[in-house]
């Protein structure tokens, strides 16, 4: 896979793009409605949901707290039970040791189960670059792949796909990769996913070293656990000879017992299910059964610096279950592209912030600025991550960080505003020249808008940006303060019969 | 500095000494059970339920018609997998069906092989989940993986209400075991969130729940 995140533009920019593409924004709307629905059918069932995600909350705060003992006993567990255990600072290391570990044992290819750790620290280029090929087993991963595309959701990432443009990347790329699509090849999804099965079947069984990620790393128990639908999880954790497992630090929960809430909270705000078809949990090695050589790498890559900030640690208790994408306005017409990462959607546009830091990167910086702080994913969040602070938090950040450099466009206008919000008559004098704006204005309004005033369209030099994703209402003629004294509070108004506002439609 | 002890420094610079840490010292509270979880024969009909919602065969009989259910259940199978231990009182065979002994299969022989049948050890009859610790007649995990069809033994007494019992169990069992949950046959939603049964896994579950 060649496609890359690097180099994304902005937010905004790649926002404007995305929501030009009407073919994308029905498949969005189609998949995010129908994935919202049932999440709301199973949680709904569910007695004591509201207890479960205070429980999976207080779980995982609990143990960020003490992660650094969780850790240790984690990697003593590991290794009595005969796995190898890493530490990897960064993507580049982690990376370093996987391809290490593959080229060991002389092999040229590895299956992949579907993992977003891996995604985050661009494990397939990296090992394109030592020559070896890693096969994307999940479904959609396989679209994506195949596709030369980019992940637009965290477990549905071909969610942008429908299913004639994926028949299309089956029938002109399976070839190049292995076994061809069948000739009769149809958009039906059960012969698409026939067509999976039989192209990645080969894989499976020839394969001799897999990769996957962990939804949960048990301390106590040194148990990892991988949560999938498809069964190609388990094919890839239980066939080849050789497993390397990469795990962020933040998967480790304390005790067995733990996968208790998860296992309930997981599947019904992920898929919308009960249960997902298949879990599997494996603890270092089994003799003869799964794979003899068992590795997990642990993976810090940014996440001990969200842990050092007091407000964004509890982005820390995500399970990647996606729930806050699809409920997410702005996500569902824009898609998980224009986040510019694997995490797209409200956890994405916390999480990358927080892992990277702000002030260095335009693309970064502009993500916390892509909500409307509706509040609804943190409605859904099974873990309760207040989302909305930890944007606003962020924003704040990111005006800190800035504050150095020439003051932009936004510094200009709100100190303007402070100027003039601090005293009355200069506010009143300012009313008064909104006024006349508008009788000068009103003639280039380019828009009516709902109501009957006029808007601008793009505004001139520094108001661009603000007004490239908004229409600019008209001042009002006059101020609420001078048609109450005109009218006597409406008393004196003449009826409205015909245009109320200079240039309005009525 | 080694990258364990790093990252083991970063963890502990970005906490702060232990004593003055956040969070709470006792684990948390167990769940509030508003309702009292289902027993008996209503416990029975809610996994019957539950497992057959996700487009799986269920089959009830009674103990002394196991075999018949199983024999049922492989179909037309030409050839099933019997892994060590399975009852043999359980084990009815289709005319002509070949059983086959796990004796260090490669995954490819596996491939060849049309059923498996084993046991399991719980049930859970909220999500309708089935879950193997590949012990005695379950054998190893690729076992009930790689053949297209897995006919799988559940005994009504190994039926629990929800997840947190089947958690417990399994915790005190042996919670090292390799463990696989298995609800319904292999399924994706990727395509258009259509679901579609039927990927890599076993494509067609059978669920013989006895007694």
């Amino acid at each position: 896979m060649s496609a890359t995140f690097v180099g994304m533009p902005p937010f905004p920019e790649a926002a404007h793009a995305a929501l030009a593409d009407t073919q994308l924004r029905t498949n969005l709307r189609h998949a995010t409605h129908t994935i919202r629905d049932k999440r709301a059918r199973v949680v709904e069932e569910v007695e004591d949901w509201e207890a479960l995600r205070v429980k999976g909350a207080r779980i995982k705060d609990d143990m960020l707290a003490r992660l650094d003992t969780h850790l240790v006993t984690l990697e003593e567990s590991l290794t009595a039970r005969g796995a190898t255990v890493h530490w990897a600072r960064d993507a580049a290391e982690a990376c370093a040791i996987v391809a290490e570990i593959v080229k060991a044992h002389h092999v040229d290819e590895v299956v992949k189960v579907k993992s977003m750790a891996t995604q985050e620290i661009e494990l397939n280029e990296a090992l394109a670059a030592h020559g070896i090929a890693a096969w994307e087993t999940d479904l959609a991963e396989l679209i994506v792949q195949l596709g030369d595309d980019l992940p637009s959701h965290i477990l549905v990432p071909a969610i942008h796909r429908n299913r004639a443009e994926i028949r299309e990347i089956f029938r002109t790329r399976m070839a190049a990769a292995g076994r061809p699509a069948p000739d009769d090849l149809t958009d039906d999804p059960a012969a698409l996913a026939g067509a999976a099965r039989l192209h990645l079947r080969e894989k499976f069984l020839r394969a001799r070293v897999a990769i996957s990620g962990a939804n949960f790393a048990i301390a106590e128990t040194g148990t990892l656990v991988v949560v999938e639908s498809e069964g190609n999880g388990r094919m890839c954790l239980t066939l080849p000879e050789v497993l390397i497992s990469v795990v962020g630090i933040e998967k480790v929960l304390p005790r067995f017992a733990d996968l208790d809430t998860f296992l309930q909270l997981l599947p019904r705000s992920s898929t919308g299910e009960r249960m997902n078809p298949y879990t599997s949990m494996w603890s270092g090695v089994t003799p003869g059964d799964g794979p003899q050589e068992v590795h997990v790498v642990l993976l810090d890559n940014g996440r001990t610096t969200v842990l050092a900030d007091e407000v964004g640690r509890q982005a820390l208790r995500c399970i990647r279950c996606s729930a806050c994408l699809n409920v997410c306005p702005v996500y569902e017409r824009t898609g998980g592209h224009a986040y510019g990462s694997v995490y797209p959607g409200p956890i994405g546009a916390i999480l990358n912030p927080l892992m990277r830091g702000v002030g260095h990167d335009k693309q970064i910086d502009s993500l916390p600025y892509a909500s409307s702080l509706c509040g609804r994913c943190l409605e859904v969040c099974p873990v309760m991550i207040d989302i909305p602070e930890i944007l606003v938090h962020l924003r704040a950040k990111v005006v800190d960080a800035h504050r150095d450099g020439a003051p932009g466009a936004q510094d200009l206008a709100m100190r303007a505003t402070s100027f003039l919000f601090s005293d009355p008559s200069r506010m009143s004098l300012a009313v008064k020249a909104a006024g006349v704006a508008n009788r000068v204005m009103t003639p280039f309004g380019k828009r009516t808008l709902p109501g009957g005033r006029r808007a601008l369209g793009r505004l001139p030099g520094p108001g661009a940006g603000w007004s490239d994703a908004r229409d600019l209402p008209m001042p009002p003629r006059t101020s609420f303060r001078a048609w109450w004294k005109a009218t006597d509070g409406g008393r004196n108004e003449p009826p409205v019969v015909g245009p109320r506002h200079t240039g309005g439609a009525g | 500095m080694s990258a364990r002890d790093e990252i083991l420094a970063r963890v502990r610079s970005a906490l702060g000494p232990p004593a003055t840490r956040a969070g709470h010292a006792e684990p948390a509270p167990a769940d509030p059970a508003p309702v009292p979880p289902p027993t008996g024969e209503a416990l029975v009909e809610l996994f019957v339920e539950r497992v057959a919602d996700y487009r799986a065969e269920v089959v009830r009989c009674a103990p002394d018609r196991v075999a018949d259910a199983v024999r049922d259940g492989l179909g037309a199978s030409a050839s099933v997998l019997v892994p060590e231990g399975f009852p043999a009182s359980m084990l009815g065979m289709p005319e002509g069906c070949l059983s086959v002994s796990d004796e260090a299969l490669s995954a490819s022989d596996l491939d060849r092989i049309d059923a498996v049948v084993t046991t399991a050890s719980v049930g859970i009859a909220t999500t309708g989940t089935i879950v193997l610790d590949h012990g005695a007649g379950q054998g190893r995990r690729a076992l009930s993986l790689v053949p297209d069809r897995h006919v799988c033994v559940v005994r009504t007494d190994q039926v629990v209400a929800g997840v947190t019992a089947a958690v417990a169990l399994l915790g005190v069992a042996d919670p090292t075991r390799p463990l696989t949950w298995i609800s319904g046959p292999s399924a994706t939603s990727d395509i258009e969130l259509d679901r579609v049964e039927g990927v890599h896994g076993p494509r067609t579950l059978v669920v013989v729940v006895v007694g």
